[in-house]
Formats: structure tokens, sequence, C-alpha cells
């Protein structure tokens, strides 16, 4: 089933899995050098849309199981870099870009009223870079080089959070601490990444997972693991390793909010995802049962305790940053049961929550933009003043609730199938509680939008190019609702792509 | 019971993880926003030990081949490669400490001073303020 494409670059096609890095790198830049305000839009916007329509190309040719192996200069892995596409990053690429490119339009009214203006050419440059790093570390298949992308795009994003300086001084220490705990996660990464080479004597994460099923595990791997999935876990955001998410979220710009949410703690789970399925084995994985026994409990805590978290909030920007850190515990949920039905509820979750989130941070900066704040106080009666920003709002909700017709529907769906498969109805049961909490906290929005008298009943829509891109996204929680063709096609060929025919009997 | 050879023998280990530790420790520990920066290169720092003596080969020398190319086989050379992987790391590094220190100079601008207990208050003044006049109405925190 998997074929592997020879290597040998010659048209301009086999270049495109490092044409999808490398045109947003040298867009960034660009941008600086040109230095003209009014040029940095377009140049940025194009080149995130090239980077989409790659993907998208991308995606096309590995659909059906195959891979493509790209060697950077020729030098042929496992000592030259090695960048390999299959399904599972195809799809994550797919993700990140299109918000990437869709979030572009949205940012433009959206920066020149939170942003002061001799940061906006610095501002792409540092969203390019952003965008760069997170495509980086999907499309490469070399160890170290997730973590230098990892940086490149951790760097851009403490930037990118304390712009959010001109709305309120509190971005410039949230950037902070993110910086600090998001700094001890990458070196605990890179130190697992140290052990393994240590242990293995190769960086390429196939020559890795070659070496370890032929010559099985020993105590330095074992710690690799350890140090790599504590690393990775405080990028993720997994439970109690998300205190930096909170307020990085809250008080960033609200594009970058958008982009960030839907993209860069998305990027974190396929790392932990590809190195816990591919580079160790799964059967290695089931040895080390600490894994089921630990992720499953953290994730039933961040479902139920960060809902419940969020439900008592009275700034929606800061109640979907809690509820961020609910569905991440979702996407754990379906790794932790470690079936290839519980890794596509994962992966297709991963994809959907990624949506249904910016949806929802794109409708908040519209409101913020027009009501000068996202606490509940202040948008109350919005529904009438901005009723097309408001029922965006209200749809990607739902999804954030998982009713039917609804991409968030359609992920819980499946995790629950995964749980019942495992026999398991107690976990099944928790996802419809905790959705119970998340009907209050969306009901609360939807109450303080419609119920509530306007203090300014005027009528002021925000601007088409943010109405637009949510509107976009909005749409397609509704599509990718009713049509999974896409979605759970993608979703089982990376599961299966990941457990590699691996099946699991019993547990 | 201890290998007294396995202890001295793993001597630059050792070494590793007491630094790490020690930066890891002063991160947690210290208010001082700069403290904190200096922390964060020592537990980097540590790393980057780590890596360079993983490629110590016994009775190594410098992975420098001769000018005419003839290569004696039983000459042992180290292995480069961790060093290349640290000079990125290093890189890496430098970035995060600079942005680190640009980033404590604005917020010694916005909140006149970089000590974490009085920016924590200065917040907690803040956020009391917005639960007074945005949050008790809606019967939630802000």
């Amino acid at each position: 089933m998997a074929t592997e494409h020879v290597h040998v670059a010659r048209t301009f096609v086999d270049h495109l899995p490092i044409l999808v890095v490398l045109v947003p790198f040298l867009a960034a830049p660009f941008t600086v050098l040109i230095g003209s305000r009014r040029l940095a839009w377009p140049i940025a916007f194009l080149a995130s849309l090239a980077s989409f329509l790659i993907s998208v190309k991308l995606l096309l040719q590995v659909l059906d199981g195959g891979v493509i192996s790209y060697h950077i200069g020729g030098w042929a892995p496992p000592m030259g870099i090695e960048y390999r596409i299959d399904a599972a990053n195809a799809f994550v690429l797919l993700l990140v870009s299109a918000i990437g490119t869709i979030v572009m339009p949205y940012t433009v009214q959206s920066i020149k009223f939170e942003i002061s203006e001799r940061h906006h050419t610095l501002f792409y440059t540092a969203y390019l870079l952003c965008f760069t790093g997170l495509l980086g570390v999907v499309a490469t298949g070399d160890a170290f080089n997730v973590f230098v992308f990892l940086e490149i795009s951790s760097l851009s994003t403490y930037v990118l959070v304390a712009m959010g300086a001109k709305q309120d001084k509190r971005a410039l220490t949230a950037a902070y601490d993110y910086l600090i705990m998001g700094t001890i996660g990458a070196t605990f990464f890179v130190i697992g990444i140290g052990f393994l080479y240590a242990g293995t004597g190769t960086l390429n994460m196939a020559d890795i997972a070659a070496y370890i099923s032929l010559h099985g595990t020993d105590r330095t791997i074992m710690t690799a693991f350890a140090f790599i999935v504590v690393g990775m876990g405080l990028k993720v955001a997994i439970y109690p390793l998300h205190l930096w998410l909170p307020n990085a979220y809250t008080y960033a710009p609200s594009a970058v909010t958008a982009f960030l949410a839907a993209t860069a703690t998305k990027v974190a789970i396929y790392v932990l995802l590809r190195f816990m399925f591919s580079v160790f084995q799964p059967e290695f994985l089931f040895e080390m049962n600490a894994v089921r026994w630990l992720m499953m409990p953290l994730a039933l805590v961040a479902m139920f305790a960060a809902s419940l978290i969020a439900v008592f909030q009275s700034d929606l920007k800061r109640m979907l940053a809690y509820s961020s850190i609910a569905q991440i515990g979702y996407i754990l949920l379906g790794i932790s049961l470690l079936s290839a039905t519980g890794l596509s509820g994962a992966i297709v979750h991963l994809f959907n929550h990624g949506i249904t989130k910016a949806a929802l941070f794109m409708g908040v900066g519209a409101l913020v933009l027009r009501s000068g704040s996202s606490f509940y106080a202040r948008i109350e009666g919005m529904g009438k003043v901005m009723p097309w920003t408001s029922f965006a709002i209200v749809i990607a909700g739902l999804s954030l609730i998982g009713v039917p017709g609804t991409a968030g529907f359609i992920s819980k769906w499946v995790l629950v199938q995964a749980a019942i498969e495992q026999g398991w109805w107690w976990i099944a049961l928790a996802v419809v509680a905790s959705s119970l909490l998340a009907i209050i906290y969306v009901w609360r929005v939807i109450e303080v939008l419609y119920m509530k008298q306007p203090a300014d009943p005027t009528p002021r829509e925000a601007p088409l190019s943010m109405l637009i891109p949510m509107w976009i996204m909005a749409l397609s929680t509704i599509w990718f609702g009713l049509d999974t063709e896409l979605t759970m096609t993608a979703a089982r060929a990376a599961a299966d792509g990941l457990l590699n025919g691996f099946t699991m009997g019993g547990h | 019971m201890f290998d007294v050879d396995f202890i001295l023998g793993h001597l630059n280990y050792w070494l590793f993880t007491v630094l790490m530790m020690t930066g890891l420790y002063i991160v947690v520990a210290k208010g001082n926003l700069i403290k904190k920066i200096v922390g964060l290169n020592l537990f980097q720092t540590a790393v980057f030990m780590f890596y360079i003596s993983l490629g110590k080969v016994t009775g190594g020398t410098a992975p420098i081949f001769p000018i005419d190319m003839q290569i004696d086989p039983t000459v042992v050379y180290s292995n480069p490669l961790p060093h290349v992987l640290i000079l990125t790391a290093i890189v890496v590094g430098i970035a995060t400490t600079s942005l680190g220190l640009a980033l404590i100079v604005r917020i010694r601008e916005e909140y006149d001073t970089i000590e974490e207990d009085e920016i924590l208050a200065i917040e907690t003044e803040l956020v009391r303020l917005e639960n007074k006049e945005l949050g008790d109405a809606m019967g939630g925190r802000a």
C-alpha cells in the first residue's frame, strides 16, 4: 500500500515539499527589506496563498497512502535532512496553510485598530515567520529540524502576542511568561532528542523508528520519550502545563489569537502524535501503559475543569481560551484510546476544532473593533448591532458544543464510537457530560449577544474584509459537519499511516 | 552498591544534570525577570554541554581531515555532528535571550518594575477594577 516515490527532483512539482516552507520563509525578510506598509500585506498574502495551493496539491498526492520523501540538497537520508510528506502531515499542512491564508485578509482592519501603525510591517514579518515555522515543523522528517522550526514559530509567536500591548499592557507579561514556559518546553524537547541520538545514533525519524523496532528500547530511549512528551506537552497545553495559554490568548491581538488558536497547539499535537506513533513504535507505546494511565486522566480533567472555569468567565476571549484547553482534552483523549478509531477521532477533532476556534476568535475580533472590548458587559445586545458577526459566532458556538450538523458533532461522534468500541462506556458518557458544560458557556454568550439591550443601538457591522473570512470559517464548520468525505478519509488515512497497519486487539 | 567507576566515568553527565537543575531552579524560584532569563541561559547551556559530551569519542581527535586527504584509518575522530547541532541551538538561545530582554525593557516602561511580585500586584489591582466595573454584574470574574 505505502509506495515510496523514488527521489529524483527534476521538475518543479518534485520540489513542492520544500517550497511550501520556503516561499513564506523568503517572503518574511522581503517584507522588511521593502519596508513599505502598503506592500507588506500583498507579499504576505501571496506567500501564504502559494503555500496553501502547494499543500492542497501535496495532500492530493499522498491521499492514497503514499509517501513523498524529499532530500534537501540531494543528500540522501539518514545523513541528509529529509522532508517526508504522508497523509498525516499533509492534512495538518493543509489546515495550517488554509487558516493562515484565510486569516490574512482579516488582519488588515483588525490590526489597524489593535496594533500601533509603526509595527504593521513587522507584524506581517512575524506572522510569516510563525507560519513558516509551523509548516516546517509539520513537513520535516528530521528530529532536530523539528526543534529548529519549532523555535522559529515560537519566537515569532512571542513577538506577535506582545504586540497586543497597545490594547492592554498585560500582553507583555503574557508574552514573557509564554517565552519562559515555551523555552523550557523546547529545551526539554531538545534534551529528549539528544537522548534519542545517544541511543540510536541517528536523527532521521524513519531511521530512529527502524532502529527501535530492530533493537528494542533501553533506558536512554525511554528517558528520551519522557522528555519529548513533557516538552511537547508544554507547547500543546496538556492540562497541568496550560498556564501560559489563557493570558497569551486573551491579550494577543485578535487576528493573532485566531491564527494561533487554530494552528499552534494543533501543530504541537501533530509532533506529539508523530513521535508517539511513528518514531516510537506503537508496540513500544503499549508497553508503556503509563501513557494511557497518565494521559487519559489528564485529558478528562482538562475536559471538565477547563470547561467549568470557562463557564464562570466574564470576558468572551478568555472564556474561549479556557474552552480551547478543554477541547485539547478531547484530542488527547482520542490519542490515549490508542486505537485506529480513537486516533482518527483525535485528528479530525484537531481539524474541526481548528476551524471552529478560528471562526469564534475572528468574531471576537470584530466585536472588539466595534465595542472596544470583549467583556460580556461591553458586548451586550451586539446581536442587533452586528447581526452577521453575532450569527457567525452562534454557528461556530454550536460547533463548539457539538450540535448535529456541525463539524464539532462529527469529531465527538467518532470519539464516542472509539470509546464504545473498547467497551469504555463511561468515557463516552464523559464526552457527552462535558459537552453539557459547553452548552452552558456558549448559551451565556448567546444570552449576552441577543437578549440584552445594546448601549448604542445604531447598526455598525464589521467591515467586509473581516466578515468574509469569518463566514468562510463559520460555513466550513457546517460544510464539514454535513460532508465528512474529505476530513474523515484524510483522518483515517493519517491514523492508519501513524499506526502503520498495526491494529489493537482488546486492551 | 555504588559503582564508583560508573559515577566518575560519567562526570560530565553529572555536571550537566546539576547545571540544568540549577538553571531550572533559578527560573522557577527567582522573582526578578532578568534573573529568570539568566537561569534560562544556564539551563540551555547545560544542554549544550550534554550534546558536546555525546560527540566525544574516547581517544578521538578533532574531526578535521589532513589537507592532502591521505586519511589514516587508525586515527579516531570525534563525532562532529552534535557540535553542529549545538551551533544551531546556541543561535536559538541567543535569539530567545535577546527577545526576553527586549520584552523586559518594554515591561519596565509600562509597569516601572521588573520584580514579579510587584507586577503581579499591579495586575491583581487591574483585574479587581475590571471585576468591579464589568464582572460583578455578569455574575462572573473578569
